[in-house]
């Protein structure tokens, strides 16, 4: 076990540092010169270049790179004399365009993008799971039916366009919630939860969809099983022949896929951020990349990958915890 | 010794019952005949490559190019929203017109049509491709070339494509931006497929009829293309059909956030971010390239579940 946990960190790692590697080399090799669009219109030569030296975009490439990576894990320095900036520890460098430190932005914003992750990620699973656990038990029912065609045609609706009808139908015509915002839960708990209502359904939607086909095609699989007939056939009752027997098995693979889901949302839900005007990381991502902030662009690229490595190592331990027959020696 | 084999291996296929001589393809075909969703679907998705491949015709027959400016049916006292009523629905612009400008809407549908299903065709082609030369190179030779190819899978899959798609794209200044569209897809798109073709071509080569085949003599290249390639087909069908709506998808969704196709060319991505300045005043704008994407989405998904299960059935038979 121990053997096999290294191995796969160090895979991470591995991964994590060619993930960095190849942002950096891309932005590097394509986007124009950051230190002309710092020194804006006023520009001098001279100016240019002091610019180049403090940011150090002046040295080669992998001096630079090798400067990045020691400020993640040892903090950096920027200039020199006395303008001399120090970067502490997890060092992510500060915005072209505000100057604030990358880290703290990230911190800023962190809350708004779990606040959404987690609040979907609860709709999603009890919406498809409970969905798909009863299309299974009534299968071939007009229920299940349209159930299942519902869930086609919710997992086929882009997230901007259900974004765009709901806040249509339900803020300006009906007007029952306000127009979305990032309110901090102490401020406003009310107003908190309707301005969050509507980014949490669209980013649900299309994984519920998913799920409930998911769930429905696992349960009916185990319910043919033998185990499941023998325990059926003992005199079990049927509510509690479900819950002991056959939940367990069939919802093993939805918990692989939920791990990874909600991983991914983490590095930013990107689109509806955008669309609803949430101030998290997503939106942070898009703006940065609309006003070509390297470090912003570079730290969201990271922390996404680290989410999706991290989250793909944690998956493959709670699958062998829950599922024996796959168990690590 | 090969080509005996080989031959053998043919005539047992034509001289078997006709009953059983069917394709997968043809099987798949010959059961979503009696399905009346994926007939429904693929009658719509048929209209629209039509209407795709038809959009000059369209345009001659309204007389209403796509970027064509119409004032006449704008009303600038109104700040520029579409005359009468339904986003200005009327005999010569079938869908109405966009505000400010007067572009007919139909067209610019019509039109937008051709640059999707272009790219996501072309981006199929492109991730099945390389997935399925990638994943059975890595399946067939093992080793380090598999090390190699599933680590670069590993790789990137672990980006966040959607995020990095955005950054490539944005900071790619100006150039052809649908092959640069499908370029970016594709790259992030093949090693899902290629997961699996790896993992069968590995199950298949543990086959009795592989190694019968490899014993007999056959030369790597026939154990390719005729032992392992056709077993294939069935599931590179159906990873297909089910792709596809995914790239309609990647791609309006690129152009919704002003990355993909760029302006005056329309796309439906781009129109639907446009709408969304005016979707309070005219719905219309909004719904009618919503509706069409929507609608696209869901028959190519409809599609691709239909033929899953379809093929999941002959494979149960």
């Amino acid at each position: 076990m121990a053997r096999y946990l290294a191995g796969r960190i160090t895979g991470l790692v591995l991964i994590l540092f060619l993930v960095c590697l190849f942002t950096y080399l891309i932005f590097f090799k394509l986007s124009p010169d950051p230190a002309l669009m710092i020194c804006g219109k006023t520009c001098t030569p001279e100016r240019v270049t002091q610019i180049r030296t403090v940011l150090g975009i002046d040295k080669p490439f992998l001096t630079q790179f090798w400067d990045f990576l020691s400020g993640l894990f040892a903090g950096r320095d920027y200039g020199s004399g006395t303008n001399l900036v120090h970067c502490p520890a997890p060092c992510l460098g500060y915005s072209f365009q505000t100057n604030q430190s990358v880290w703290q932005m990230v911190l800023d914003r962190l809350p708004v993008t779990a606040t959404l992750a987690i609040g979907a990620a609860t709709l999603w699973l009890l919406a498809g799971i409970t969905m798909g656990l009863l299309s299974a038990v009534k299968e071939g029912t007009w229920w299940d039916r349209s159930a299942m065609n519902l869930a086609l045609g919710g997992a086929s609706i882009p997230n901007y366009v259900l974004a765009l009808a709901l806040q249509y139908v339900l803020v300006v015509k009906l007007q029952i919630l306000p127009f979305p915002s990032s309110v901090a839960f102490t401020d406003a708990p009310w107003l908190w939860f309707q301005s969050y209502l509507m980014p949490w359904i669209v980013l649900a939607t299309g994984a519920a969809c998913l799920y409930a086909r998911l769930t429905r095609a696992n349960v009916i699989d185990t319910l043919a099983e033998n185990f499941f007939r023998t325990a059926r056939s003992k005199g079990l009752a049927p509510v509690l022949t479900m819950r002991r027997h056959a939940l367990r098995p069939a919802l093993t693979p939805i918990v692989t896929i939920f791990g990874m889901d909600f991983a991914a949302l983490l590095g930013g839900a990107l689109i509806t951020e955008t669309v609803f005007g949430l101030n998290g990381i997503g939106k942070m991502a898009a703006d940065s990349i609309a006003k070509n902030d390297q470090p912003v662009i570079m730290a969201v690229t990271l922390l996404a990958a680290f989410f999706v490595v991290v989250g793909n190592v944690v998956v493959d331990l709670v699958y062998t915890a829950l599922d024996p027959r796959v168990r690590i020696r | 010794m090969t080509t005996a084999f080989t031959h053998d291996a043919q005539a047992g296929t034509s001289a078997g019952a006709p009953g059983a001589s069917i394709t997968p393809g043809r099987r798949i075909l010959g059961a979503l005949r009696h399905d009346r969703a994926a007939l429904l679907s693929a009658s719509f998705l048929a209209l629209m490559v039509l209407m795709a491949l038809c959009a000059p015709l369209i345009s001659a027959l309204t007389g209403q190019g796509p970027t064509q400016f119409d004032m006449a049916a704008i009303d600038v006292d109104a700040g520029g929203l579409p005359k009468g009523a339904f986003g200005g629905i009327s005999a010569e612009h079938p869908f109405g017109v966009e505000p400010l400008n007067g572009r007919d809407i139909l067209a610019r549908i019509a039109y937008g049509a051709r640059v999707s299903f272009l790219i996501a065709a072309s981006a199929t082609v492109l991730t099945t491709l390389l997935g399925v030369v990638l994943g059975m190179v890595a399946g067939f030779y093992g080793g380090w070339v598999d090390q190699v190819v599933s680590r670069v899978m590993d790789f990137l899959m672990a980006f966040p494509a959607l995020i990095f798609m955005i950054a490539i794209l944005s900071s790619l200044p100006t150039g052809n931006r649908s092959l640069l569209l499908v370029a970016v897809i594709s790259l992030f798109g093949w090693p899902y497929l290629a997961r699996v073709v790896r993992g069968q071509t590995l199950t298949l080569l543990n086959r009795d009829f592989v190694e019968a085949a490899r014993a007999s003599g056959a030369s790597r290249r026939d154990l390719v293309f005729k032992e392992i390639l056709p077993n294939l087909r069935s599931s590179l069908i159906v990873m297909t059909t089910l792709a596809v709506p995914g790239y309609i998808g990647t791609e309006a969704g690129l152009s919704f956030l002003g990355v993909g196709v760029s302006p005056p060319t329309p796309s439906w991505g781009q129109m639907i971010a446009n709408s969304v300045t005016w979707y309070a005043v005219d719905p219309l704008y909004f719904a009618i390239p919503g509706l069409f994407l929507f609608l696209t989405v869901l028959s190519l998904t409809v599609l691709g579940d239909r033929v899953r299960a379809a093929t999941d059935a002959g494979e149960a038979a």
